[in-house]
């Protein structure tokens, strides 16, 4: 029993755990590199961040994501993290009506913690609601960042899976471009 | 709850269910040694190994060979993790796992449950990742495919004492399925935005001007294999939430078809193997229907929102979006978290920890039944199997007849080990669950107040027990006691599990399949469907309802009426 163990233990870990890995990884950087490498978005030779990875954007001039829940800094990528609050949960609650201001009928993905705290997307009526503070900031009419806005909302995979949303970072540097 | 949404659930259950058959019939050929052209092959390896796959043994050596290998595999990771800090391939320079932690980890992985005290990206080299996490999620998930194949061969064969060969089971289900399916659905992962790179983490300088620390890592094939082989433990500290390992509504999908295509194929593998394609195919109705009522009931509960939010202001359209991101949509998130919890998968694509009450009472519900609907790889099936012989002994009491499966007597021998089987399960979650509330250890754990605080103790024992692994995160799984108690709920549900059923085949492989009488009770058709769904409600499940009634039901009344904690 002891050579088929050991064997197969051993020869397992190495062929599952290190060759085909290690196979895998190679091949994948050479057919696949940009997704292999975490998707980058590069601008003038620097990484300014991944498309597919949430980043925090605090002030008016950018549409926001949604709440993050990451602990040391919202859209922490080092540290991924959702709030793991209850459905009862008081503190959650407290932090939503927080998030409202008295707004009412506020879509929920604005004022929720995203379940990876690096949620890239947002929903389109909660990009919607942001035009006005937008276009303010940046001095610009509210219909030239609604075409930007329309243009940057992604349908739904293959027609059907999942939902219409719009990539916080694309629509923000689409923002940018207009300058 | 929209038609999109329905529509969504049809396409996605359909390819599974339509690529569960040429996997049921590849996983029948290679359970009765019909490799084809890859027998060559396999004689190689095997010989290698010296393992002889014409010897077959009996069930207490099968069942010897399958403890020896696993216990080995445990030793070997818990070294792994224990000495990562001095291994290679460790380029964050993490730190060794600390001692209770290593149990925990090593024993969750070893045992296909992948519950995780600790978060990937801050705690696991490259090297434990790949080496000793990559390594058991194969190799439990193939243990369990090899132990579900012995025990048909005990219901395909009569007057038989050998089971097979657990050697030769474990090598070709890992080389013949898993290793070539993982590394297929990897690159699609890859395609699809799934980093697989030995890179550590690349630094980005965001539009505001700040620092984001993105991390990277081999995480597409682990990735595969998680799914593949229900293991469920995440590359990252958010599981498939994660944007690098559930990028999209499309990588979400292709990992729920992953996580419930082999269970269904052994069930059909079944069928063809005992020679009546009918009987794998009552199976899979049963384990199908509660596939999509679980589905049916977190859909309803999530989309219809949290009632105290909605009074507070937001939007009741999107329903609770508190831990779920926007890409993978309610009814996708639904059905996820229904075959996660299902399949003894335990990968999440929704936090758990903040569905509405009764959202979150579903796959704590489908666990404790048994994890049979559809179960993890291979001990779905034999689960099943109990619950099978079950359902045909209580249908014998009824009519006053010695019940009979597949030609089969079910004697008392074997009724007396599925009661035992079935009965591991309720005695770890509740006796476990119940000493932890009432001891601070315990307690001290608990992230929520009220009912909830509750329910998460109760999800972490069922999980553990269940060998499921998802988590109502809000609890501080990493102290001493619970990463002992767990790790013991994990090995009796496993273990405590598997020693009995493996009896149970020994004995039914010993008896003669005796042609069906006029007084046989048909096992292929919706009058036996409907008797063992009741029989896993009943006897799997109704032992619960008071634990449940104090948690996720007392807390939706306290919803209701608006009360928080």
């Amino acid at each position: 029993m002891l050579r088929p163990l050991l064997s197969l233990l051993l020869g397992g870990t190495l062929l599952l755990g290190m060759a085909v890995p290690v196979g895998v990884t190679a091949l994948a950087g050479l057919v696949l590199p940009e997704q292999a490498g975490g998707s980058l978005i590069r601008r003038e030779g620097q990484v300014i961040g991944s498309a597919l990875v949430g980043q925090d954007f605090q002030g008016d001039r950018w549409f926001q994501g949604r709440p993050s829940a990451t602990s040391a800094a919202p859209y922490d990528a080092s540290s991924s993290a959702a709030s793991q609050l209850g459905p009862t949960s008081a503190a959650l609650l407290e932090a939503i009506t927080t998030r409202l201001v008295g707004a009412r009928d506020v879509p929920a993905d604005a004022v929720t913690a995203s379940g990876s705290g690096l949620d890239p997307h947002i929903s389109v009526e909660n990009a919607r609601e942001q035009i006005p503070r937008v276009a303010a900031a940046r001095n610009l009419p509210a219909e030239r960042i609604f075409a930007i806005l329309e243009r940057s909302i992604e349908g739904r995979e293959l027609g059907l899976l999942g939902e219409p949303r719009v990539n916080v970072l694309r629509l923000n540097l689409a923002l940018e471009a207009v300058r | 709850m929209t038609m999109i949404g329905w529509a969504q659930i049809a396409l996605v259950l359909g390819c599974a269910l339509v690529l569960a058959v040429p996997i049921g019939a590849w996983l029948a050929a290679m359970a009765q040694g019909r490799l084809g052209p890859l027998a060559r092959l396999d004689t190689a390896v095997l010989r290698v190994a010296g393992v002889d796959a014409a010897r077959g043994q009996a069930w207490q050596s099968y069942l010897l060979a399958m403890l020896a290998f696993n216990a080995a595999g445990f030793v070997l990771l818990y070294a792994l993790l224990r000495l990562q800090d001095v291994l290679p391939l460790n380029p964050q320079s993490f730190d060794g796992i600390p001692p209770y932690l290593a149990f925990n980890t090593a024993l969750s992985f070893v045992t296909n449950t992948n519950w995780q005290a600790y978060s990937g990206e801050v705690a696991m080299s490259h090297l434990s990742q790949m080496a000793g996490l990559t390594v058991q999620n194969f190799l439990s998930a193939a243990t369990g495919i090899a132990l579900a194949f012995a025990v048909i061969r005990a219901f395909a064969a009569g007057g038989v004492t050998q089971l097979g060969n657990f050697w030769a089971d474990l090598t070709r289900v890992t080389l013949f399925l898993l290793l070539p399916g993982a590394v297929l659905a990897a690159f699609a992962f890859i395609a699809m935005g799934v980093p697989q790179t030995l890179e550590a983490s690349v630094t980005a300088t965001t539009l505001e001007g700040g620092e984001q620390v993105i991390p990277l890592g081999p995480v597409g094939f682990q990735l595969a294999i998680k799914h593949l082989g229900t293991n469920g433990g995440g590359f990252f500290g958010v599981n498939s939430l994660h944007p690098f390992e559930g990028p999209s509504a499309l990588a979400t999908s292709l990992q729920i078809i992953l996580q419930v295509v082999i269970p269904f194929g052994l069930c059909l593998a079944f069928g063809r193997m005992v020679g009546d394609a009918q009987q794998g195919r009552a199976l899979l109705a049963v384990m199908l229907g509660f596939v999509l009522a679980a589905t049916l009931a977190i859909y309803a509960a999530e989309a219809a929102g949290n009632p105290l939010h909605i009074a507070a202001g937001v939007s009741p359209t999107q329903g609770n979006m508190e831990g779920k991101d926007v890409r993978f949509g309610l009814a996708l998130a639904a059905l996820f978290t229904a075959t996660t919890t299902g399949a003894s998968c335990g990968a999440v694509n929704a936090m758990l920890d903040s569905f509405t009450p009764l959202g979150g009472l579903v796959p704590l519900f489908l666990i404790q039944l048994g994890e049979v609907l559809p179960g993890g790889v291979g001990s779905g099936l034999y689960g099943m199997l109990v619950f099978a012989l079950l359902a045909v002994f209580v249908a014998g009491l009824m009519v006053g007849r010695t019940p009979e499966y597949l030609g089969k007597k079910v004697q008392a021998r074997e009724v007396k080990l599925a009661m035992l089987a079935v009965l591991v399960l309720p005695a770890a979650i509740l006796g476990l669950a119940g000493l932890s509330l009432v001891l601070e250890v315990g307690t001290a754990s608990l992230q929520d107040a009220g009912p909830h605080g509750l329910t998460e103790m109760l999800y972490a024992f069922t999980s553990a027990a269940g060998n499921n692994g998802s988590a109502f995160g809000g609890l501080t799984a990493d102290t001493p006691w619970l990463n002992t108690t767990l790790g013991f709920a994990m090995l009796a549900g496993r273990f405590g599990f598997v020693i009995p059923v493996l009896a149970i085949a020994g004995s039914l492989a010993a008896k003669p399949r005796a042609p069906e009488g006029a007084g046989t009770l048909p096992t292929h058709g919706p009058l036996f469907a409907g008797l063992l769904a009741g029989v896993i409600l009943i006897l799997g499940g109704l032992q619960y309802l008071p634990a449940l009634a104090l948690g996720p039901i007392a807390e939706h009344v306290a919803m209701l009426a608006g009360q928080s904690f």
